[in-house]
């Protein structure tokens, strides 16, 4: 059968089943691989995408639910060039090993979108995605400075 | 006989490139080892930097990128010798090829003078070691990240060097053109300048002739003072690829006809496939094959969810080889009773432990228990058979280790493998030499189904159930206070899976010390873990210490300060942090502060940690103050980087991290059991850096021993609670249970 995802805004028609998960479907099949695999539970956060602008975990997420919606991956976050989110991550040189830098961003961006200056306590509760570097001093850094600007 | 012998190469990156390269030695150096380890420091020059005729600068590094920053720091080392234009400075990692073998950590650092003993391998380096170290020619096999190494071995005494000879050499080529003497020339921005008469050439008009010249054997080195890009803190080179989504780890690797393999390994370790039924996964769309291990089962399929799906469908049975009972209580036991049995002396100073019968001997045990790694990429390879010769494409810790192990789990000569190293997500030691499995069971997948490249990825239950893991270790000490209050003796005997360990040595000066070993292996796989010995003794050493202060009724500060008498970095070190932290200024009812010091990786550091615990026994680390001396940090920002993080790590594991055995094999699975510290938990982190004309220290693992002893130490400050095992948030959960009954 056929799934139908609008993926970056590009329509993908996929013969695969139902149930087979919105992460590896977005990887193997449709080849974006900024879109992280980190536990595969729902947990960490590393495949964060958008689903109609919502942060979502796609690794839990069965492709036949999301038919039709609007997917978002860090490749599709910006048509032109780093956006304010990615460009706070360079300025405060966030990334270290940078695997779960994508889902974090995403993450991210889902807040800022709807509240540009979150409070460290408002960002902590909207992200809680895992960093093994231990990169959460500079994100907290970098979002203190975005709500700065916004605010 | 030349024993070294400086090849140009030719043809290497871009038309008209400059390599500065010198020859290694053969692989085979077992007759020669004396010989190389008793002339340290002279020429470790290596094949590390191509200037390109737009004057491109590419520092080619034996190391891989695993998010730690050296591939712009050991570039800084470089550009700096080379008076080079930042602007046009890059890294690439280098092939994993015997040719870029890294002889400044092999010969120049760790053997050096010290002659090729087992002894003299540091610890994270074991894995390289092949039945006991028999060979040489297999620890020269060196491309390793790990040790917090690069920028104290290779960048010191091979990076810079390397920069200074082909600064010599372009000089050199300079000169001739203008028949002038190289003395009467200066370097600045990537040019050589005639000084006399303002004539100049940029170092990419030069770079084809400049490789026909010599270097010095000691090429001039820059003094520290005339620094100008070591030092500073320039935007990392690999940051932009990380935001967006394009940086290709070993997980993405993306080749035509690839095909995809999830693993069920045998829970127990060291259990072997009795056998496994294939029918749960027959006519199941996209599989290709059920692939039977010694010890596991591999499902080979078009996609790797159908991989996965086709392996969790499987009950293979396995042997448990009289393993399956093994428990972490049974381990305890065993490491209980080892340590009221024979010891192996390591350390023995003054009248050791016969001191103690001068006065009431202080006795406590502390444990800490295995640990996983668990780096945000599970563990992958991709592998290709194919007529008789072996691709593989990973992340990995050693790009040259890894051929070898490739070849030889293949059962391939060295030529017939190629190797291609990727950037890694994440490392911590799980990606080192002696940790290889996954490429091993990549290896074997790909030999299975000759002609395709197959993608093997551990979910992250495989991964974090077949880990190498952070040991289980026990401690036990006994001291004796004098009439000051000051240790006279210092006794210390702990568990140890392989030899005894250097840093169980601590820094203070006690009279009468002895520090001995019990060697207790289990059957459960261990491995270097970020900052390896120092991540248990730091812990040990920097509690007990603390326990005496409290004992003799002294402020901890003031303790260690007096027990560091003679080592002014230490005490400078921890001063300013009690200093930076308010050390002393009164707490609220509930809060703490606590200190500890450790050095390792020649780097010192301490933390001091304030928390807070709620009635109900949480805790919750509120902040972490800490001073770093690293004699010479390349990049401030980079070093601080390196140190929160390593905060962070050495917390997530301080508060939570605990791996257990039952039924001889892992528990946990995944992070909802294996919790980690999310943003939430994250304490303010404020760290100084200091500086010094001391031999540069490492960078990536100092910062974690610290953590764990800072924030006890501090819990017991708020609560008079000493935890002796970890993690915190279950023991004092258990202390809170046991005082309340």
């Amino acid at each position: 059968m056929t799934v139908r995802l609008n993926i970056n805004g590009t329509v993908h028609d996929l013969d695969v089943e139902p149930d087979a998960p919105l992460l590896w479907v977005i990887r193997d099949e449709v080849g974006l691989t900024g879109t992280k695999f980190g536990c595969g539970v729902a947990s960490c956060g590393a495949c964060t995408v958008h689903i109609n602008g919502e942060a979502q975990r796609s690794c839990v997420i069965p492709v036949s639910s999301v038919a039709g919606a609007e997917i978002t991956t860090i490749e599709g976050l910006s048509a032109s060039g780093p956006t304010p989110v990615q460009e706070a991550w360079i300025a405060h040189q966030v990334p270290q090993c940078g695997y779960c830098q994508s889902g974090m961003i995403m993450a991210v961006s889902a807040l800022i979108a709807k509240n540009p200056s979150p409070t460290d306590q408002q960002l902590s509760d909207a992200v809680t995605n895992i960093c093994r570097c231990g990169t959460y001093p500079r994100i907290r850094a970098a979002v203190r400075a975005l709500a700065t600007v916004k605010g | 006989m030349t024993t070294r012998r400086m090849i140009i190469l030719g043809g290497l990156g871009a038309a008209g490139a400059l390599v500065v390269g010198y020859a290694l030695w053969p692989s085979n150096r077992i007759g020669r080892a004396d010989a190389m380890a008793a002339r340290p420091g002279e020429r470790f020059v290596s094949n590390w930097i191509k200037i390109a005729t737009d004057g491109t600068i590419t520092v080619v590094l034996p190391h891989c990128d695993m998010g730690t920053g050296i591939f712009t720091a050991l570039p800084q080392m470089a550009a700096e010798e080379l008076d080079a234009d930042w602007s046009m400075v890059r890294a690439e990692a280098a092939p994993a090829d015997p040719l870029f073998a890294n002889g400044a950590l092999g010969e120049g650092f760790i053997l050096s003078g010290k002659g090729i003993y087992p002894e003299n391998i540091p610890a994270f380096l074991r894995g390289t070691v092949d039945n006991g170290f028999r060979t040489i020619a297999e620890f020269m096999n060196l491309q390793v990240t790990g040790g917090s190494s690069a920028v104290r071995a290779t960048g010191v005494y091979g990076i810079r060097i390397a920069g200074a000879a082909a600064r010599e050499m372009l000089v050199k080529a300079a000169a001739a053109r203008w028949s002038v003497s190289p003395d009467e020339c200066a370097t600045k921005m990537s040019r050589v300048i005639h000084t006399a008469s303002g004539r100049s050439f940029g170092y990419g008009e030069l770079a084809g002739e400049a490789a026909n010249f010599d270097a010095s054997s000691h090429p001039r080195l820059k003094p520290r003072a005339d620094y100008t890009i070591v030092g500073t803190s320039p935007p990392r080179f690999d940051i932009p690829r990380k935001v967006n989504g394009t940086t290709h780890y070993g997980v993405d690797l993306v080749q035509p006809g690839i095909l995809y393999a999830a693993i069920r390994i045998s829970p127990v370790f060291g259990g072997r496939l009795i056998g496994v039924d294939a029918s749960p996964i027959a006519g199941k769309r996209g599989i290709v094959k059920l692939v039977r291990l010694d010890d596991a089962v591999v499902v080979v399929a078009d996609r790797f969810w159908r991989a996965r799906d086709g392996v969790a469908a499987l009950n293979p049975v396995f042997d448990h080889r009289g393993n399956g009972s093994v428990s972490s209580a049974l381990i305890a036991a065993r490491r209980t009773a080892a340590l009221n049995g024979e010891l192996k002396s390591d350390v023995k100073t003054g009248s050791g432990a016969d001191a103690l019968s001068a006065g009431r001997v202080i006795q406590a045990t502390y444990q800490v228990p295995y640990l996983a790694h668990a780096p945000m990429e599970p563990m992958n390879a991709t592998a290709l058979y194919k007529d008789g010769t072996l691709e593989v494409w990973s992340g990995t810790q050693d790009g040259l280790g890894s051929r070898a192990q490739c070849a030889k789990t293949a059962g391939l000569a060295m030529d017939k493998v190629t190797f291609h190293l990727l950037p890694m997500g994440g490392g911590f030691g799980r990606r080192l030499p002696g940790s290889f499995n996954f490429l091993d069971y990549a290896v074997k997948t790909a030999m299975a189904v000759p002609g395709r490249p197959v993608k093997l990825i551990f979910t992250r239950e495989q991964d974090m159930q077949h880990d190498y893991y952070r040991p289980n270790v026990m401690s036990r000490f006994r001291a004796t206070l004098g009439a000051d209050g000051m240790p006279v003796a210092w006794v210390n005997d702990y568990t140890t899976d392989d030899s005894a360990n250097t840093e169980a040595h601590i820094l203070y000066s006690i009279p009468n010390q002895a520090i001995s070993s019990v060697k207790v292996p289990t059957h459960v796989p261990v491995g270097p873990w970020r900052s390896v010995e120092a991540s248990w003794h730091g812990f040990f050493i920097e509690s007990f210490v603390d326990e005496l202060a409290h004992r003799a009724k002294m402020d901890p500060v003031a303790y260690r300060l007096k027990l560091l008498a003679g080592k002014p970095r230490h005490a400078a070190v921890l001063k300013l942090a009690a200093e930076k932290a308010g050390w002393g200024a009164p707490m609220a009812a509930g809060r703490g502060r606590g200190i500890a010091i450790v050095e390792c990786f020649q780097t010192i550091v301490a933390h001091v940690a304030e928390v807070t615990v709620a009635p109900d026994g949480s805790v919750k680390v509120d902040r972490i103050v800490s001073v770093v001396d690293a004699a010479m940090p390349v990049s401030p920002d980079g070093l601080i980087a390196q140190v929160e993080g390593a905060i962070v790590f050495g917390l997530s594991a301080a508060l939570y991290g605990e791996i257990t055995i039952d039924r001889g094999a892992v528990t946990q699975a995944n992070f909802p059991d294996y919790p980690m510290v999310h943003l939430a938990e994250c304490p303010e982190i404020e760290i100084t850096l200091q500086e010094n004309d001391a031999h540069v220290g490492g960078g990536g693992e100092p910062g974690v021993p610290p953590v764990a002893p800072a924030v006890t130490n501090a819990i017991f400050a708020a609560t008079g609670v000493r935890l002796r095992d970890l993690p915190i948030a279950t023991q004092l959960a258990a202390h809170k249970q046991s005082a309340s009954m």
